[in-house]
C-alpha cells in the first residue's frame, strides 16, 4: 500500500490513528480530578508535539542515517519562521504559500551551510554547524535588526529583517497584497487555510471530560503525517541505503565508485527543509518569530529528542519529541503545593523531607528530570525508547512462545574474532 | 600495451623516497603479483593506482586513460576495484545490502537521487546481488549483519562486492594477511576460480609466497621503492637479485 511493505504500512496506520485521536488520548483524566494537570490534550501543546515531531523526523534523516551530528539545526527552524512571517506580512495570511517559502528558503540556507560544513566530519562538522547557527542567531538578534528604512521613514524594515530581540511581528501597516491588511474589527488578520482560521477550534464536553479539536492541530498533524510518510519512503529507498552506507564506511563507498559527498549534502538539505517546515508551522500557529528559536539550546533539543526516541528508527524521533515536550510543559507546571498534596498521606516530617527531595526535579527543575532520563536511556537503552519498546515486545513474544519451545528471535551472537 | 601502464612514478614522503622511478606493465587477463620486503613501497604504489595518493612525477594509464588527479570513486567507475588488507565492508548493513550497493553504483553511477524508489522493488539489482552471493557461496548469510561475519566471510563478501561490479582490473592488497592456513587456501581457490571464470585482470600485493606462486603468472619484485626484476614465477624463484633483496644484503 502506498509503496510501503506491510510492516511499514501498519506503522503508518497506527501513527495516523494516534494523531487523529490525540485530543482524546492525551486527555484521559476528567477535568475535576487532581490528575487533570497531566492532561496534554490542549491545542497549543498538541501542535508543539507534531511540529517538533516534524523537526525531529527531518533531523533523523541526517543524523540517524548518515551519522553526521548537526548541532545547528535550529538555524533552519529560524529561517523557516522568518520566511513564513515575511510571506504573512507581504503576501497574505494563507499558510500554504508561507510554508512553501519556508521550506524553500531553509533549503537554500541548508545548501550553503551544508556545502561548507560537510567538508569536515565528526566533531568538526558538529562545531561548524554550531558556529553557523550561532552566527545566524547573532545576525537575527542584532545585525539584521537595525533600521533599514533610513532615518525618519516608518516603513516595513523599520526594525530590520528580523525584528531583533522582540521578534518579527505582524502590524496593521503590512502590505499583504493578496490578502486583507486589517480585519473588519481593525485587528491584524490571523493565519488561515483558505479562510479556515488556524486558531479556531471546537469543543466537545462528555461528562466531566472536555475535548478540544483545533484546526491548527489537525493541519499540523496532516503535514506531520505527510512528512512521516516521506521519511519512510526515504528510509526504504536506494538513496536511504546509500546514506546508511555513508555512516557505515565512507572509504568502501568511494572505492565502490560512489561519491559520498552529494549523498550527505542531499540528506543535510532534506533535513534542513524539514526544519524549515517546522519553523513555518510554528509561525502559522502563532505569528511571531524571534531569534531565540535559533539559539544553540534549540539545536541541542532536537538532538536530545532524536537520541531519546531512537536515532535511525522511523518512529523514535516523534516519540522523543513528544516525551520532551510533554515533560517541558507538564512537569514544569508542578509546584510545591501540588507536591504537598501528593505526599499529604505521610507524617508531616517525612512529607516535608519528601517534598524537599523531589522539589528540585519539578517546576523549573524539569531539565534535571530530563537529564536523568536521558542518561538512563543512553546507558541502558542505546537504541532509545524504541529499543525499550522492542525489548518489552520481545519479552511478551518469548513468553507466548514458551509452550511451543522454539525461540525464533534468539540468534546467538557469533564470538568475536581475536584478529579483529 | 598492457591494461595498466605505470611509467616513471616517483613518490617522496619528506626525506623518504617511497617510490623511485617505478615502471610496471600489467597485461590484460593475467594475474600479476607485486612482491617485496617490508617497506619496499608496495602499498604506496597501490595507493597511487587508486587515487588515494598522487605521485610526484610519472604517469599511470589505465585502459588508455590517465588515472592521475582523479578521485577514488572516479577511478573505480573506470573499472578498477580494490580489495583491502583488512576487509572494508559496510558493517552496519546486511550482507545482501552490501552487495546491492555496488550493483547500484554500476547502474546509476557515482550519485543518483533515487529517494522515491524502493529497494525491494529493484528486481534486476536484487537478482544480480543474489546471483553473486550464490557464486561466492554466501546465500544462507544474506540477512546477517556484515559486521558479525567471520574474517574469512568478510573477505569473501568484499570480493563479491568487487566482482559484482565486473571490474576490468581487481587490485588485491595482501588478501590473505592474518588468515589461518585453511582460510588462505580457500581464498586461493576463490581467486583461481575468479581468474578462470571471469575476464578480470588481477594485480596482487602479497607477502605469502605460497599464495604468490599458486596464482601469479607474472611477478614484479620491488625493493626500496624500485622494481628489481619482472619475470615468470619459475624464473623469479631462483633469481639471485630477489634472494638478495629478501635476505637483506641490499641494505
Amino acid at each position: 500500500m502506498l509503496g510501503l511493505n506491510k510492516k511499514d504500512f501498519t506503522l503508518l496506520l497506527i501513527v495516523v490513528i494516534l494523531t487523529m485521536l490525540a485530543p482524546f488520548i492525551l486527555n484521559p483524566f476528567p477535568e475535576s480530578s487532581d490528575l487533570a494537570q497531566f492532561n496534554a490534550g490542549y491545542p497549543d501543546l498538541m501542535q508543539r508535539f507534531v511540529i517538533f515531531g516534524i523537526f525531529a523526523i527531518g533531523f533523523n534523516i541526517l543524523f540517524g542515517l548518515t551519522g553526521y551530528l548537526s548541532f545547528g539545526h535550529a538555524a533552519f527552524l529560524g529561517v523557516g519562521s522568518y520566511a513564513a512571517m515575511w510571506v504573512f506580512k507581504l503576501l497574505g495570511m494563507n499558510v500554504l504559500p508561507a510554508l512553501a517559502i519556508s521550506v524553500l528558503m531553509s533549503g537554500v540556507f541548508a545548501v550553503l551551510i551544508g556545502y561548507i560544513s560537510l567538508r569536515r566530519s565528526g566533531i568538526y562538522f558538529s562545531i561548524l554547524t554550531l558556529a553557523f547557527a550561532m552566527m545566524s542567531y547573532a545576525l537575527a538578534y542584532s545585525v539584521l535588526a537595525t533600521d533599514m528604512d533610513g532615518p525618519g521613514q516608518q516603513g516595513l524594515l523599520q526594525k530590520g529583517l528580523t525584528g531583533g530581540e522582540t521578534g518579527l511581528q505582524l502590524t496593521l501597516q503590512d502590505p499583504r497584497i493578496l490578502g486583507t491588511q486589517t480585519t473588519e474589527t481593525g485587528n491584524t488578520p490571523v493565519p488561515s487555510l483558505f479562510g479556515l482560521e488556524m486558531r479556531s477550534s471546537a469543543e466537545w464536553a462528555v461528562g466531566d471530560w472536555l475535548f478540544t479539536f483545533s484546526v491548527g492541530y489537525y493541519f499540523c498533524a496532516v503535514i506531520m503525517l505527510i512528512a512521516f510518510y516521506l521519511s519512510i519512503r526515504i528510509f526504504r529507498s536506494p538513496f536511504g541505503m546509500m546514506l546508511r552506507a555513508v555512516k557505515s564506511n565512507q572509504q568502501r563507498m568511494s572505492y565502490t565508485g560512489l561519491n559520498p559527498k552529494p549523498y550527505t549534502l542531499a540528506a543535510f538539505v532534506i533535513s534542513g527543509m524539514y526544519a524549515g517546515l517546522a519553523g513555518g508551522l510554528m509561525v502559522a500557529m502563532d505569528p511571531l518569530a524571534g531569534p531565540e528559536r535559533m539559539f544553540w539550546t534549540a539545536s541541542g533539543e532536537v538532538v536530545l529528542m532524536t537520541i531519546l526516541g531512537g536515532a535511525g528508527t522511523l518512529i523514535g524521533p516523534v516519540l522523543g519529541a513528544g516525551v520532551i515536550k510533554y515533560m517541558e510543559n507538564i512537569i514544569s507546571k508542578i509546584n510545591s503545593t501540588i507536591l504537598h498534596e501528593w505526599f499529604a498521606f505521610m507524617p508531616d516530617g517525612i512529607e516535608d523531607a519528601m517534598v524537599t527531595m523531589v522539589y528540585p526535579f519539578i517546576g523549573k527543575g524539569w531539565h534535571l528530570t530530563l537529564g536523568i532520563m536521558f542518561m538512563l536511556v543512553v546507558i541502558f537503552l542505546p537504541g532509545g525508547l524504541v529499543e525499550g519498546g522492542q525489548r518489552i515486545a520481545r519479552l511478551f513474544r518469548r513468553r507466548k512462545d514458551k509452550p511451543s519451545g522454539g525461540d525464533p528471535e534468539h540468534h546467538p551472537k557469533p564470538a568475536p574474532h581475536v584478529a579483529e | 600495451m598492457g591494461i595498466l601502464e605505470v611509467k616513471g612514478v616517483n613518490k617522496r614522503f619528506g626525506g623518504l623516497q617511497a617510490l623511485g622511478d617505478v615502471n610496471l606493465s600489467v597485461q590484460e587477463n593475467t594475474v600479476h603479483a607485486i612482491i617485496g620486503p617490508n617497506g619496499a613501497g608496495k602499498s604506496t604504489l597501490l595507493n597511487c593506482l587508486v587515487g588515494k595518493l598522487i605521485p610526484d612525477t610519472g604517469s599511470v594509464m589505465f585502459d588508455g586513460n590517465s588515472v592521475l588527479g582523479r578521485t577514488p570513486h572516479e577511478i573505480n567507475q573506470m573499472g578498477i576495484s580494490r580489495v583491502f588488507q583488512t576487509p572494508e565492508i559496510f558493517g552496519d548493513l546486511t550482507v545482501m545490502e552490501n552487495v546491492m550497493i555496488p550493483c547500484f553504483a554500476r547502474r546509476d553511477g557515482a550519485y543518483r537521487m533515487h529517494a522515491f524508489e524502493t529497494v525491494a522493488n529493484e528486481a534486476t539489482i536484487v537478482a544480480e546481488a543474489e546471483q553473486i552471493l550464490e557464486d561466492v557461496n554466501m546465500q544462507d548469510k544474506r540477512d546477517m549483519h556484515a559486521a558479525s561475519l567471520s574474517r574469512g566471510d568478510k573477505r569473501r563478501l568484499e570480493m563479491a562486492m568487487c566482482l559484482v561490479q565486473q571490474p576490468k582490473l581487481l587490485l588485491l592488497d595482501e588478501p590473505t594477511a592474518g588468515m589461518a592456513r585453511a582460510d588462505t587456501n580457500n581464498t586461493i581457490d576463490l581467486l583461481k576460480e575468479i581468474n578462470e571464470t571471469r575476464d578480470i585482470t588481477m594485480c596482487i600485493i602479497e607477502h605469502d609466497m605460497h599464495v604468490v606462486f599458486s596464482l601469479a603468472e607474472r611477478i614484479t619484485v620491488l625493493a626500496q621503492g624500485t622494481p628489481l626484476v619482472e619475470d615468470t614465477p619459475d624464473n623469479i624463484k631462483g633469481h639471485p637479485k630477489v634472494q638478495e633483496a629478501y635476505l637483506g644484503q641490499a641494505h
